[in-house]
C-alpha cells in the first residue's frame, strides 16, 4: 500500500470543529483513488495530513512506509501536491517556476521532461508569461507540470477541476490516466460525482465521515433498491406531487428527468400507476435506471443523517 | 414591483466589449423574458463573466446596445442595479455579521425601510428554517446554508433578475437540489433567473440556454431543442461539441 490512513482524526477551533472524524483507507500502489465529496467534508485536511503539512490530533498515517509525524522529509521527497488554491508564483514566469520547482528538488526540467512533456507542450507557447496572467486551464496544467517535476511516487491533487469547464476537466482526467500507466499512485479529490467513474476505487466523504470506499460499479451496485427515471410536461409540478406522496421514499431533479425509490415492496407497477392518476400528469414517462455516483451519494447522505438523528 | 410595457427583462442586441484587439464579448444578441429561468453558458474563458458585469452595471460595453430591467446599459446603470439581485459562489454575504445583520444591512442599502426589513426577514428566516441561527455569524454556517441564505438575501429587495454567478459550485449534491427549489420558486414569483453553472443537470433545470465559445453566443434554446439540433441526449454532449470549436483559451 502506498497511502494507509488509520483512525485519522482532525479537530480546529480547540477541537469545536471536527473537520476528520476516524478516517481510515489505503491506497495501493498504481491506483488512481478519488476522494468525492462537497465543500467542508475534510478532503484537504486529509491531503494536508498526507503530505506532512498538517499533524493530525490522532490516528496513524504513511505515504510509501513512512509515517507523517516522525518520517516527513522522507515523505516530501517522493510527492508531488497540488493544493486547491492556485499556489505558484504569479509574478514569475511559466519557465521560471518550473525551473524553481524542479531546483527546489534537486532536479531539472530536462531530467524528467517525459515525463511533463504531454503536459508542458500546451502551455509552452506562454513560456515568457508570468503565472498570474494564465487563463484557469492553463494555471492548472502549470501547477500539475510543477507537482510532477522530481518524479514523484505519489500524486496529491486538491480539486484540480474545480471551476473549470466541461472540456477542460475531461481533457484532465485524460492527463491522469497516462500518469497512472506510468506507475504513479494518484490520490485525487473532486465534488463532481461524475468524476468518480473514472477512478479505480472512490470514498464518498462527507462531513468528515466517509461514507463508503468501494470500486465505483461496486459503489453503484449496493444501492439497496429499484431506482426510477421519470419525467412529465411540467417537471417541478411532478416533483412537488412526488415529494408530498407517502408511497414515494425519495425524489430529486436529475438534469431533464426526477430519480425516486418507492417506499416498501409493493408492486412498483401498481404504485406508480396510481401516482400518475392521482396527480394526473401530463407526457408522464418512467423507466428503471442504473444509479449514478451522485445517486448513491444522495442516499448515503440520507441515511447517515437519518442515524445522527 | 414597476410594470412596464416592455416585458423582457433583458435585451441585447450586437453587445460587444472590445478590450485593446481582444474581443471578450463578440456582438451577441439574445432576449431573456420576465419570470425565465435562462442558462448562461460557457467555457473558461468565453466571455460570460464579462458579458455579466455589463448587464449589472458594472461596466460599459464598446458597442451595441442593451437593456436590462428597462434600462440602458451605457446610461442608466445606477437604476439597473437597484432592480437586480446578485449572488456568486465566492462573495455574497459578510461572514463576521450575524445572519439578521446581513439581512439589515442588505435590506438597507436598497432603500427597504425598517420595517419593511423586520417583517420580510422575518418570512424568510422560518422559510429556510434558521430561526436558531438567526443570530450566529455568517462564517459558521455550513456552505450550503451559506449558499441559500445568500440568494434570498440577493431577492430579498424583490428585484426583477437576479443574476447567479455559479451559485452551486462546490455544495452537496443533496443542497444543490434544493438551491434549485428556492430558483424555482422565485421564477414562480415571477423574478427573472439568469444562472452560470458548470454543472450540465443543472442546465436542463433552464427554460432557455445560450452557450458562449470565443465571446460569441453560439447557441440558445431550450435543453430539448438543443439536444434535438446537436443529435445527442446529454446536454454534456451539446456542451462538448460547441466548446471543442473554440480557438483560444
Amino acid at each position: 500500500m502506498d497511502v494507509q490512513l488509520n483512525h485519522i482524526v482532525k479537530t480546529y477551533n480547540n477541537g469545536q470543529v471536527k473537520a476528520v472524524n476516524d478516517v481510515s483507507f489505503s491506497v495501493a500502489h498504481g491506483e488512481l483513488f478519488g476522494l468525492i465529496g462537497p465543500d467542508g467534508a475534510g478532503k484537504t485536511s486529509l491531503f494536508r495530513i498526507l503530505t506532512t503539512l498538517l499533524p493530525p490530533d490522532s490516528g496513524a498515517a504513511n505515504v510509501k512506509g513512512f509515517d507523517v509525524r516522525n518520517d516527513y522529509k522522507e515523505i516530501r521527497k517522493r510527492v508531488g501536491y497540488m493544493p486547491g488554491k492556485f499556489s505558484l508564483y504569479q509574478d514569475l514566469t511559466v519557465e521560471e517556476n518550473l525551473t524553481f520547482f524542479a531546483t527546489v528538488f534537486n532536479t531539472s526540467i530536462n531530467e524528467n521532461y517525459d515525463l511533463i512533456k504531454d503536459i508542458y507542450d500546451q502551455i509552452k507557447p506562454f513560456a515568457k508569461r508570468p503565472a498570474g496572467k494564465l487563463s484557469g486551464g492553463m494555471k492548472q496544467k502549470l501547477a500539475l507540470c510543477c507537482a510532477l517535476i522530481h518524479k514523484p511516487e505519489v500524486l496529491f491533487l486538491d480539486e484540480p477541476t474545480t471551476g473549470v469547464d466541461v472540456v477542460s476537466r475531461k481533457e484532465f482526467w485524460e492527463m491522469l490516466k497516462r500518469l497512472k500507466a506510468q506507475g504513479i499512485t494518484i490520490l485525487v479529490s473532486t465534488p463532481y460525482m461524475d468524476e468518480a467513474s473514472l477512478c479505480d476505487r472512490i470514498a464518498l466523504i462527507q462531513k468528515g465521515n466517509i461514507m463508503s470506499v468501494d470500486t465505483p460499479q461496486n459503489v453503484i451496485g449496493n444501492f439497496p433498491t429499484t431506482l426510477f427515471a421519470a419525467k412529465a410536461k411540467d417537471l417541478y409540478k411532478l416533483l412537488k406531487d412526488f415529494r408530498s406522496d407517502e408511497s414515494v421514499d425519495s425524489c430529486y431533479a436529475f438534469g431533464e428527468y426526477v430519480h425516486l425509490t418507492l417506499r416498501g415492496d409493493r408492486n412498483e407497477d401498481a404504485v406508480l400507476h396510481k401516482l400518475v392518476a392521482t396527480y394526473q400528469l401530463q407526457d408522464f414517462e418512467v423507466k428503471r435506471i442504473t444509479p449514478t455516483i451522485e445517486d448513491s451519494f444522495i442516499r448515503l447522505m440520507r441515511e447517515s443523517e437519518t442515524i445522527a438523528k | 414591483m414597476e410594470t412596464t410595457h416592455n416585458h423582457k427583462a433583458i435585451v441585447c442586441k450586437n453587445l460587444t466589449k472590445q478590450f485593446g484587439d481582444f474581443k471578450a464579448v463578440d456582438s451577441i444578441t439574445f432576449d431573456v423574458d420576465q419570470g425565465e429561468i435562462f442558462g448562461f453558458l460557457g467555457a473558461n474563458g468565453a466571455g460570460k463573466t464579462t458579458a455579466m458585469r455589463i448587464l449589472c452595471g458594472l461596466s460599459y460595453p464598446t458597442s451595441g446596445e442593451a437593456t436590462v430591467a428597462g434600462f440602458n446599459v451605457y446610461k442608466q446603470q445606477e437604476n439597473i442595479k437597484a432592480n437586480i439581485g446578485y449572488m456568486s459562489q465566492k462573495f455574497s454575504l459578510y461572514e463576521n455579521l450575524t445572519v439578521l445583520e446581513n439581512i439589515e444591512f442588505y435590506g438597507g442599502v436598497y432603500g427597504l425601510s425598517r420595517s419593511e426589513i423586520e417583517k420580510r426577514g422575518e418570512v424568510m428566516i422560518s422559510t429556510l428554517g434558521l430561526a436558531n441561527e438567526a443570530r450566529k455569524l455568517v462564517g459558521e454556517l455550513p456552505l450550503g446554508w451559506k449558499q441559500k441564505l445568500a440568494f434570498s438575501v440577493a431577492i430579498f429587495h424583490r428585484p426583477r433578475i437576479v443574476f447567479l454567478d455559479e451559485p452551486t459550485g462546490g455544495v452537496d449534491p443533496l443542497t444543490r437540489r434544493q438551491f434549485w427549489d428556492l430558483i424555482y420558486e422565485a421564477a414562480a414569483d415571477g423574478i427573472t433567473v439568469f444562472v452560470t453553472t458548470h454543472y450540465m443537470d443543472e442546465a436542463e433545470y433552464c427554460n432557455r440556454i445560450s452557450i458562449m465559445v470565443d465571446g460569441r453566443v453560439e447557441a440558445l434554446d431550450s435543453p430539448g431543442n438543443l439536444k434535438k439540433e446537436f443529435n445527442t441526449d446529454s446536454m454534456d454532449g451539446v456542451f462538448l461539441q460547441l466548446a471543442r470549436r473554440a480557438k483560444r483559451s
